[in-house]
Order: C-alpha cells, then sequence, then structure tokens
C-alpha cells in the first residue's frame, strides 16, 4: 500500500515551493491532496484529460484556454510544482508595506502584474507578447460559441482592440492591456481564498 | 496421521459451529444476537479510541477535511452580478478575469469528482486504509490498531470467507433445484426461501447490520423499485428484506453462472450486452414484465454507476418512462465501520470484496418510501429528479445536477453552450449591439 496520508514529507521540494508560491503549509496540503485527487491512475503528474475530466471546468466556455495555461511550451504534463504555480497566481494579495518587500526578490506570483499576465496569455494563443485581432476574435468565438454572427463578433473585436491599441500596431500589448485595466480591481477578482 | 486428524477434527467443529450458530438461524430469519454484542463492543473501541487521538493531537497540524465544508470561500453570484454589469453592456477585456476565476476555483475544488472516492472520516476508525491525517498517537492505541487488525485479518476473514463460499454455492444450487419444478405457487415460495436465506448468509458473511424503516412501504409486485447506488452490495441488502427481479447485463464468470441460476427459478430480466444499447427494446421488455401483476418488483438503479454515498447523483429517465408505480428507497451506510463505496476504477471485484470482508462491519440504514406516479403534464425528466430529491431528503445526502457517467466520459457540451448562451446575450443584448459606429 502506497503513503496515502498527505504529509509534507510526501511532497516534494516542499519548502522551494512554499517560497516560490507563498502558499501556507496547510494550503499547500490541501492542493496536493487535491492534485492526488485529480491525477486519477497516480501517474505523479497531471495531463489534459485529467483536467478535462472536471465537469464545471468543461462547461467553463474559457476552459480550453485555462486548462492550456497550464501546459506551456509544449509540454504534455505538469508536475506538482507547475499546478501550484499557476495556482498561485490567485492567492489573495496580503496587506504588506510595499517598501518592506525586498526588491532584490522576484516578484511574487500573485502581484498584479502577474495576475494581468496570466489574463493576458488567455487571449494570447502564440504567446508573442501581442494579442492581435485574429485572437481577439478567436476567444470571443470560444467565450459566445455559436449564439453571435460572424460580423457582430468582428465589430466587438475591431472595437476592443482600437480602444486599448495605443501605438496603431493593431494588436494590444501587455503594457497595452495592463494600462487599460488600470482602474480595475484586479486583485480582488482573480482571487480565491482557500479557507484553512 | 496425528496431524491430519486434528486439522479434520478442527475442520469439523468450525463447520458445525458456522452451521449451528449462522447458517440455521438464516434460513428461519432469526438472530442469535452475536452480531449484535460485536457491534457494542467495537462501539465503545471506537469511541474510547476517538477520545484518545483528541486527546493526543497537537493543536496547529490537525487538518479536519469534512465533505461538508468547501476548502474555498466561494462567490456564488450569477453571471451578471460576477461580470460586473448589467444587461446589455459591451464585451469588456475585463471578461476574462471572471470565467478565468471560475475554472480555477473548479480546479481546485469541484462537486463531482470528490463524489468519486471515499468520503473521509472525521475521526479515525482504526483501519490503515482510513488513516490519512492521523499520525501516531500513543503505544495504547497502536495495541488496539495491532489488535484489530489480527482480529480481522486472522478471525473475521475466514468466517466471512467461508460464509460467503456456502452462501453463493446454496444459491446457485437451490436455485438450480428450484427452477426443475414447473410452474406454481409452491415453486415461487421455494424460490423466496432460497433467495431470503442465501442473501441473509451473504449478508452475514460482510457482518452486515441493516436497519430497515417504514416497512409497510416495501415495494409491491408490479412496481418498480429506484434506489441511489453506492456498490454491489446495494442489491444484496435490499433483497434481505424482500425479493425482486433484477435488470442487468449478462456477465461472464461467475457472475454469469449465478445470474443463470437465478433466472431459472425467478423470472429476472437479463440483457445481452448488444440489446442494452437498444433503448426501446429494454423499455418493451421491463413494460412487460410490470404489466404482469404477479411478478416480483423490478430494482433499478437510476444513476448508471457507483456514487460515493454522499450525494445524489442525476438519475437517468430510461426507467422513469415505462410507467408504474415508482417505489423510491434511500439506502445510506455508516462509514465509520466499513467503507461500503466501490470505486471501479481503483479496485476490481476481488479486491473490493475483500476490502469489505476485512473492515469491521457494514451498517446502513434503508428507508422505504411512500410509491410516487409520474403526474399529468410532467414528464420522464422531471418526474425523475422529484423522485432523487426526495431520495436525497430521505437519506440525508446532498442533490446534484450532474451525471454519474462523468466519472468515465467528458460532460456534454449543451451545459457549455447554455454558458456561452448567457454570455452573449449579455454582451449582444437579444440581437441588437450597443456599438457606435464611426
Amino acid at each position: 500500500m502506497g503513503a496515502r496520508s498527505s504529509h509534507a514529507a510526501v511532497i516534494p521540494d516542499a519548502d522551494g515551493i512554499r517560497r516560490e508560491t507563498g502558499f501556507s503549509q496547510a494550503s499547500l496540503l490541501r492542493l496536493h491532496h487535491r492534485f492526488r485527487a485529480l491525477d486519477g491512475n497516480n501517474k505523479g503528474y497531471l495531463s489534459r484529460t485529467d483536467l478535462q475530466q472536471i465537469g464545471a471546468l468543461a462547461v467553463n466556455p474559457l476552459g480550453d484556454r485555462i486548462i492550456d495555461s497550464f501546459f506551456p511550451d509544449g509540454n504534455q504534463r505538469v508536475d506538482f510544482s507547475g499546478f501550484v504555480r499557476i495556482l498561485a497566481h490567485f492567492r489573495p494579495v496580503e496587506e504588506e508595506d510595499p517598501a518592506m518587500r525586498d526588491p532584490k526578490q522576484p516578484e511574487p506570483l500573485n502581484s498584479r502584474m502577474n495576475k494581468l499576465r496570466f489574463a493576458f496569455q488567455l487571449y494570447d494563443l502564440d504567446r508573442d507578447g501581442k494579442i492581435s485581432r485574429h485572437e481577439m476574435l478567436q476567444v470571443l468565438r470560444l467565450m459566445v460559441g455559436v449564439q453571435v454572427t460572424e460580423e457582430q463578433l468582428e465589430s466587438i473585436a475591431d472595437r476592443t482592440v482600437q480602444e486599448a491599441d495605443e501605438d496603431g500596431d493593431g494588436a494590444v500589448s501587455f503594457l497595452e492591456f495592463t494600462k487599460s485595466l488600470e482602474k480595475m480591481n484586479v486583485e480582488q477578482k482573480m482571487s480565491i481564498r482557500i479557507l484553512k | 496421521m496425528e496431524g491430519a486428524d486434528l486439522v479434520a477434527k478442527v475442520l469439523s467443529t468450525w463447520l458445525t459451529l458456522v452451521l449451528g450458530l449462522i447458517l440455521l438461524p438464516s434460513a428461519f430469519g432469526v438472530s442469535l444476537g452475536i452480531s449484535e454484542v460485536y457491534m457494542r463492543i467495537l462501539v465503545k473501541t471506537l469511541e474510547w479510541a476517538t477520545l484518545r487521538i483528541e486527546k493526543g493531537a497537537p493543536k496547529e497540524s490537525v487538518l479536519k477535511n469534512s465533505a461538508s465544508v468547501g476548502i474555498i470561500q466561494r462567490d456564488e453570484s450569477p453571471m451578471e452580478k460576477g461580470l460586473s454589469g448589467l444587461r446589455g453592456r459591451d464585451f469588456e477585456l475585463s471578461d476574462v478575469f471572471y470565467f478565468s476565476k471560475k475554472g480555477l476555483e473548479a480546479i481546485v475544488e469541484d462537486e463531482v469528482t470528490q463524489r468519486f472516492s471515499s468520503e473521509e472520516l472525521e475521526s479515525w476508525n482504526l483501519l490503515t486504509r482510513t488513516n490519512t491525517n492521523f499520525h501516531y498517537i500513543s503505544p495504547r492505541l497502536t495495541m488496539v490498531w495491532v489488535l484489530g487488525v489480527i482480529v480481522r485479518y486472522c478471525v473475521l476473514l475466514p468466517l466471512r470467507v467461508t460464509l460467503a463460499f456456502i452462501g453463493i454455492s446454496l444459491l446457485v444450487v437451490g436455485t438450480t433445484l428450484v427452477g426443475q419444478l414447473p410452474d406454481s405457487s409452491l415453486k415461487n415460495w421455494l424460490s423466496e426461501v432460497v433467495h431470503l436465506t442465501c442473501c441473509r448468509i451473504c449478508v452475514r458473511s460482510l457482518s452486515g447490520t441493516i436497519h430497515y424503516h417504514n416497512k409497510q412501504y416495501r415495494p409491491q409486485k408490479g412496481g418498480i423499485c429506484v434506489a441511489n447506488h453506492t456498490s454491489p452490495i446495494d442489491v444484496l441488502i435490499l433483497t434481505t428484506d424482500g425479493c425482486y427481479a433484477m435488470v442487468g447485463q449478462v456477465h461472464g464468470g461467475l457472475m454469469g453462472i449465478i445470474q443463470r441460476a437465478m433466472v431459472k427459478a425467478c423470472p429476472h430480466v437479463w440483457f445481452e450486452r448488444s440489446e442494452m444499447k437498444d433503448r426501446h427494446l429494454v423499455t418493451k421488455r421491463l413494460k412487460e414484465h410490470i404489466a404482469d401483476k404477479k411478478k416480483l418488483p423490478i430494482l433499478i438503479f437510476p444513476e448508471g454507476t457507483c456514487i460515493n454515498n454522499t450525494s445524489v447523483m442525476m438519475f437517468k429517465k430510461g426507467s422513469f418512462e415505462i410507467g408504474g408505480t415508482i417505489h423510491p428507497v434511500a439506502i445510506k451506510y455508516n462509514p465509520q465501520f466499513g467503507d461500503a463505496f466501490w470505486n471501479s476504477s481503483k479496485y476490481n471485484m476481488v479486491s473490493y470484496l475483500l476490502r469489505m470482508m476485512t473492515s469491521w462491519a457494514i451498517v446502513c440504514d434503508v428507508w422505504y418510501m411512500p410509491p410516487m406516479t409520474r403526474e399529468e403534464g410532467e414528464d420522464a425528466v422531471q418526474f425523475a429528479n422529484r423522485v432523487k430529491s426526495a431520495i436525497a431528503v430521505q437519506g440525508g445526502l446532498t442533490e446534484l445536477p450532474w451525471d454519474g457517467g462523468l466519472k468515465r466520459a467528458k460532460v456534454k457540451d449543451t451545459f457549455k453552450e447554455e454558458q456561452q448562451k448567457n454570455y452573449s446575450k449579455m454582451i449582444v443584448g437579444n440581437g441588437t449591439l450597443n456599438v457606435e459606429s464611426d
């Protein structure tokens, strides 16, 4: 019988993951438990099918884009540290004095910038750092299905790109994306609080 | 050959004991009270163990993971509120936040996936298999645990295996013999006796303690009995208190032998695998069965798959289209004494049975409920949902609209289309566009 308990010793590199993601020990244990529950055949990693089996995710219009974000660079597997790294983007932002933070340390995964970066790459299909009009159309199509005509969708895509595009290259770069959302309460909208 | 003599003597005393104390009383439906004494000792031991664990547990590292409380804080507002806008607003770049948050929430915790693994216990019941979060507490507890292992594997397991073996052989032999008789009321009575005796023996082979409630609503002939499904043992539990006609696929191997023997004694409805695909054929045969008021009530599990007994999932409408009276039955197992859920992706039938036979006991409650029929203007799906809610309420289970088939197959696209439709209505607003043409 394999070890059924969620002891910290079972999680590989638990301390490293904790430092990088900022999750508490208890949250990490819960996420590890969840990772093992999703990993149907105990492979030690998750594949796309494992995530596609989640009903509530499969009915989400952006479900496939969200699943893609777990498999960057053409990978077909995601291990626990990769899994937690994505989830860390949604960790609620704690109140902390920005002056106290060590500038030499990399930005925490759940900072405003990183949350925006996560949302940006849901649109940026080819990961070239720009959302082209074509990519905007494709993502919109995912969200509305067959309910909206091609012309209506094109007008929406054109308008959105025009409004955000500042340097007139016909695409939305990450900076333009953040600028158009500067008034948005990103920290609150993209946060999932794990109860102890 | 003294050794062989001794073994033979031990074996024969063993068998006579089994015969006298268990088999004969089963035939007459009488209980000698031995299992009640066992259960009382068991309950006392588990209570003591729980107290020891609570006393010994260090304060900060106890992780309670009960199925009822979610692990993330949920905001269940509908799509309109989540997208922070009224109907007819335009598409915003930030709309993606809502969907990604919902998606990630589903990845961290969803209602369905957790139903396909065993329920976690509030306190340890001294079985290794449920020891997920409980650490070493004290030498006394460990000793009790070791004692438990010895009792379960060396005393209870052989006894139970013997009983199961006897029960199944009796069933096959008995029904084959009864099947030779010509059709008559004597044959029906005999087949009932054989079925009941063998089921009682099999239930004792699992140390099953079953409480039946509301026996006045027990399913009648010519009706259809529906129940929530947790494991193949459900069939055993229900047939101990009454005879049913079972519906299912013809299997090969041991199951096939049992099925073929049973159908000789009384008319069960077994289908070939190819026939199962033809829904009209299935409905026709079931209709014919219930039309004959002398035939036993049909037993159907509309969920179609085993769920872990914390919730009731979607009832497939096929059983509710046949017509006739539906007799709902709710079955709830007490997980403290043994987990009855069959996780068919993790365990095959044999390892599942072994796990059953090395648990403490199988304790469950069966509630018979008043019969229901389809009302005017209600279609099969609504009727199915009505029955499902009644069963969920009675058994204290949560109700989920999801299909149990999600265990193996992907969810239907219609659900995703619904979400897409809702979202489209918001940004496009019934065909008119809020866009200024420049």
